[in-house]
C-alpha cells in the first residue's frame, strides 16, 4: 500500500461511523440518541471530504456538506424541539436488551465483514473496505429500525441507515449521481420529520409509540 | 444527453411533469379532474407513438427497447383509465367531505408525479436513474396513502413509509455494489450505471459481488413487489388509502418495482459464474403465493382482500420469471398484462360499492347483483377472472405457467397449484356472500362511470379467447430476452 496515511484516515473515520452506530443501538434516552446521530453525521462528513480529497472528486465535498449542516445540525436541532414539545424526551423502551442489542450487532458487523471481504478480494483495498464498513453500518441502522418502537427513534434508525449508504456511495471510486441520491435523501428525511410532526399537530395520535398506532389497525378483532 | 432519445420518451416524462404543476395550482375539482383525464391520455398517446416512431439512439439515461416499452404502454394505459375512474370517484368524497378542495388540488398533482416517476423508472437506461424514479413513485403513493388524515390512513402510510425506505435504502446498496462490480470492467464515472453499458459487459464482472448485490436488489425492491415476508406495507397501503391509488399500486406499482428485478436478473443472467437468480426468485414466489392462499380466507375488509390477492398473483409471477426459459418468461409477461388490468378494474368496481354502501366490511355488502346489476355482476366477472376461471386472460398465463412448471420441475407444480387453488376457494366464497343473497340495507343508485371497468374487464376476456399473433410474437421475444 504505497498510501498509508490515505488508508488509515479513511479507515478511521469510517470505523469511527461502526462504533458511533454500537453507541446508538444501546442509547436509551432520546436526547442522547439525537446526540449520538449528530457525531455520526460529522464523522461522515468528514469521511466524505476526505474520499473527495482522495479521489479527487470536489463534487464529493457538496455531499459531505450537505451531511454536516443537514443532518448534524437541521435535522438534530428539529427533531429535539420536536421531542421537547411532544415531552417524551424521558427513557424510549427497546424490544430486546441492551446487551442482547449489542450481541445481535458485532454478528451483524462480523457477518458483513466476512461477506464483504471475502466478496471483493479483486476489489480496490480502500474501497473494499470503506463497503465492509458502510454495510455494518446499514445493517446496524436496520437493527436500530426493528429493535425501537418509538417512531423518532425509528426516524433516527433510518438516517443512519442512510449515512451507511452514503458511505458506501462515496467510496465507490467515480460513482456517478451520489450528489444527487444524497440530495434525494435529504428531501426523504425531511419528509420523515415533518411526519412525525404532523402526527403531533393533528393530535390524532396521544404517543408517537407506533404500538399505540397498531390500536388503530384496521383489521383489529 | 436526452437529445438522443425520442421524442416520444421525452414526451411520457415531461407531459406529467408539466401537468403536475399546472394541477397544483388550478382551483376547483370538476377542472383539475379532466385536466387529470386529459394529462393522462396525452401521456398513453405519447406512449403508443414509441411503437410506430423511431425509437432514438440509447442514450446514457434513457431508451426504449422491447421490454420496457410494454411496461410503458401498460403503465399508461391503467394511468389513464384509473384517472378516467378517479373524476367519478373524487365528486363523491367531495360531497361526503372526506377530500376537501385543497387536498384534491393535492391529490392530482401527485397523480401526476406518480405516473411521471413510474414512466421515469421504466424508462431510464441508468440503475441510479431507476432507483429515483422508483423512490419519486413511492413518495408520493405514501402522501396519498395517508391522505384521508384517520388514525387508520396515517398508520397505512407511515408504516408504508417505513418499510418502503427500508426497501429503498437495500436497493441503493444493490445498486452500489453493481457499479462497483462493474468498475474493473468499465471504468470510472457515468458507463458503470448504463444498464446497456453493463450488459454488454456483464460477461466479465466478478461474479461474487454481482451475486451479492442481487441478493440486496431482491429484497431491496422485492419490499415493493410485496414478496412475503416483506409484504406488510401492502394490505394497510391499499385499504386505507383513496381506491384510485388502490387500483394503481396493485396495477402499476408492483409492475414496476418487479421490471427493476427482472432487468438485474438479465444482468446476473449475463454473467457465466455468477448464481442462478431462479431458485431465489422461485422460493420468495412460492411463500407469497401459498402465504397470501391462507390470509385471503379470513379478510373482513374488502380493500384488504384484493390486497392479498395482489401478494399471490405477484408470487405468481415471480415464481414464474424465476423458472425462466421462454415458457415460463411469456406465461410471466402475460400475467403481469392481465393482472394489472383485471386487479385495477376490480378496484375501479370495489371503489364505486364501497362509496354506494358507505362501508369497506365485507360482512356488511351483500346481495350486489341485485342491488346494483352493473356494479354486481362486474364484480363477478373481475372476481372471476382474477381468480383464474377460464375463459378470462389470467386463466390462459395460470395454465402456462403450470403446465410448464409440471414439464420440467413436476415437484414444485403441486405448491403451485395447491396456492392457485387456495386463493380460487377463498375468493368464491368471499364473492358468493357479496353478490348474491338479500342485498344489504344501501340500495341508493349509483351514478358511477362503468367504461374503465367495462374496458379493462372486455381486453382481459379478449385475451383470454384471442391473442393476436403479432402480440403473442411480440411477447416471445421479450421472453427470448429475459432467458
Amino acid at each position: 500500500m504505497g498510501h498509508g496515511l490515505t488508508f488509515d484516515v479513511a479507515h478511521l473515520l469510517a470505523g469511527g461511523l461502526v462504533l458511533v452506530s454500537f453507541l446508538m443501538i444501546t442509547q436509551h434516552r432520546l436526547y442522547a440518541l439525537l446526540n449520538a446521530f449528530a457525531l455520526q453525521a460529522v464523522l461522515l462528513a468528514a469521511s466524505v471530504a476526505w474520499q473527495a480529497y482522495v479521489q479527487h472528486a470536489p463534487h464529493l465535498y457538496v455531499t459531505a456538506l450537505i451531511a454536516l449542516v443537514f443532518k448534524a445540525i437541521v435535522v438534530p436541532v428539529g427533531l429535539h424541539r420536536i421531542i421537547q414539545r411532544l415531552g417524551i424526551h424521558r427513557e424510549i423502551e427497546t424490544v430486546i436488551g441492551a446487551g442482547t442489542t449489542m450481541l445481535v450487532g458485532m454478528g451483524l458487523v462480523a457477518l458483513s465483514m466476512t461477506v464483504m471481504l471475502k466478496v471483493t478480494p479483486s476489489a480496490d483495498p480502500l474501497a473494499r473496505e470503506d463497503l465492509a464498513f458502510a454495510l455494518s453500518v446499514v445493517l446496524l441502522g436496520l437493527l436500530m429500525m426493528v429493535s425501537r418502537r418509538n417512531a423518532v427513534s425509528q426516524v433516527v434508525g433510518f438516517m443512519s441507515l442512510e449515512n451507511g449508504l452514503v458511505l458506501a456511495a462515496a467510496g465507490a471510486r467515480g460513482m456517478p449521481l451520489v450528489v444527487e441520491i444524497s440530495v434525494a435523501f435529504s428531501v426523504l428525511i425531511a419528509f420523515f420529520v415533518i411526519g412525525v410532526f404532523l402526527f403531533r399537530i393533528r393530535e390524532r395520535f396521544d404517543t408517537v409509540d407506533v404500538q399505540a398506532l397498531d390500536r388503530f389497525r384496521g383489521e383489529r378483532r | 444527453m436526452i437529445v438522443s432519445a425520442s421524442t416520444g420518451i421525452v414526451a411520457i416524462l415531461v407531459i406529467p411533469a408539466v401537468s403536475a404543476a399546472i394541477l397544483a395550482v388550478v382551483p376547483g375539482y370538476r377542472t383539475s379532474a379532466r385536466l387529470n383525464v386529459l394529462a393522462s391520455l396525452l401521456t398513453f398517446l405519447a406512449s403508443l407513438s414509441l411503437f410506430f416512431g423511431d425509437r432514438g439512439n440509447d442514450g446514457p439515461y434513457l431508451f426504449v427497447d422491447d421490454l420496457n416499452i410494454a411496461f410503458i404502454v401498460l403503465n399508461t394505459f391503467v394511468g389513464f383509465t384509473t384517472s378516467v375512474f378517479s373524476a367519478s370517484y373524487i365528486g363523491h368524497e367531495i360531497e361526503t367531505g372526506r377530500l376537501t378542495p385543497v387536498y384534491l388540488r393535492f391529490y392530482h398533482a401527485m397523480y401526476q408525479v406518480m405516473i411521471g416517476g413510474m414512466n421515469l423508472a421504466l424508462a431510464s437506461n441508468n440503475i441510479g436513474l431507476m432507483w429515483v424514479g422508483i423512490e419519486l413513485a413511492t413518495l408520493t403513493t405514501v402522501l396519498m396513502v395517508g391522505i384521508y388524515r384517520t388514525h387508520e390512513a396515517l398508520e397505512a402510510a407511515w408504516k408504508y413509509f417505513i418499510l418502503g425506505s427500508v426497501g429503498i435504502g437495500l436497493a441503493l446498496f444493490g445498486t452500489i455494489l453493481v457499479y462497483m462490480a462493474a468498475l474493473p470492467v468499465v471504468g470510472e464515472g457515468l458507463g458503470g450505471m448504463v444498464w446497456t453499458v453493463l450488459l454488454t459487459h456483464a460477461a466479465q464482472f466478478d461474479p461474487a459481488v454481482i451475486n451479492l448485490a442481487f441478493v440486496f436488489l431482491l429484497l431491496g425492491y422485492g419490499t415493493k413487489v410485496g414478496l412475503a415476508p416483506l409484504h406488510a406495507w401492502l394490505p394497510d397501503a391499499h385499504a386505507e388509502g383513496p381506491t384510485p391509488i388502490s387500483a394503481v399500486l396493485s396495477g402499476l406499482l408492483l409492475n414496476v418495482a418487479l421490471y427493476a428485478v427482472l432487468r438485474f436478473k438479465i444482468l446476473l443472467a449475463a454473467n457465466p459464474g455468477a448464481i442462478a437468480p431462479g431458485p431465489l426468485m422461485v422460493t420468495l414466489g412460492l411463500v407469497s403465493l401459498l402465504f397470501a392462499a391462507f390470509m385471503l380466507y379470513r379478510r373482513r375488509d374488502i380493500k384488504r382482500l384484493f390486497a392479498y390477492s395482489s401478494i399471490e398473483h405477484m408470487g405468481i409471477i415471480t415464481f414464474a420469471f424465476g423458472m425462466g426459459g421462454p415458457v415460463a418468461n411469456f406465461a410471466g409477461l402475460l400475467h403481469m398484462a392481465m393482472h394489472s388490468l383485471t386487479k385495477s378494474g376490480i378496484f375501479f368496481a370495489v371503489g364505486h360499492i364501497a362509496q354506494i354502501k358507505g362501508t369497506q366490511k365485507i360482512a356488511d355488502i351483500r346481495g350486489l347483483t341485485q342491488s346494483h346489476p352493473w356494479l354486481g355482476w362486474s364484480l363477478v366477472t373481475g372476481v372471476v377472472a382474477i381468480a383464474g376461471l377460464p375463459p378470462f386472460g389470467v386463466f390462459m398465463s395460470e395454465f402456462l405457467v403450470v403446465s410448464s412448471t409440471f414439464a420440467r420441475e413436476p415437484l414444485l407444480a403441486i405448491p403451485l397449484v395447491i396456492g392457485i387453488l387456495l386463493a380460487l376457494g377463498a375468493l368464491l366464497l368471499h364473492l358468493g356472500n357479496l353478490a348474491f343473497g338479500e342485498p344489504s340495507e344501501s340500495v341508493a343508485p349509483s351514478d358511477a362511470s362503468y367504461v374503465p371497468m367495462v374496458v379493462h374487464f372486455s381486453l382481459v376476456l379478449i385475451a383470454g379467447i384471442f391473442l393476436p399473433p403479432t402480440l403473442v410474437a411480440w411477447f416471445r421475444n421479450v421472453a427470448e430476452i429475459l432467458g
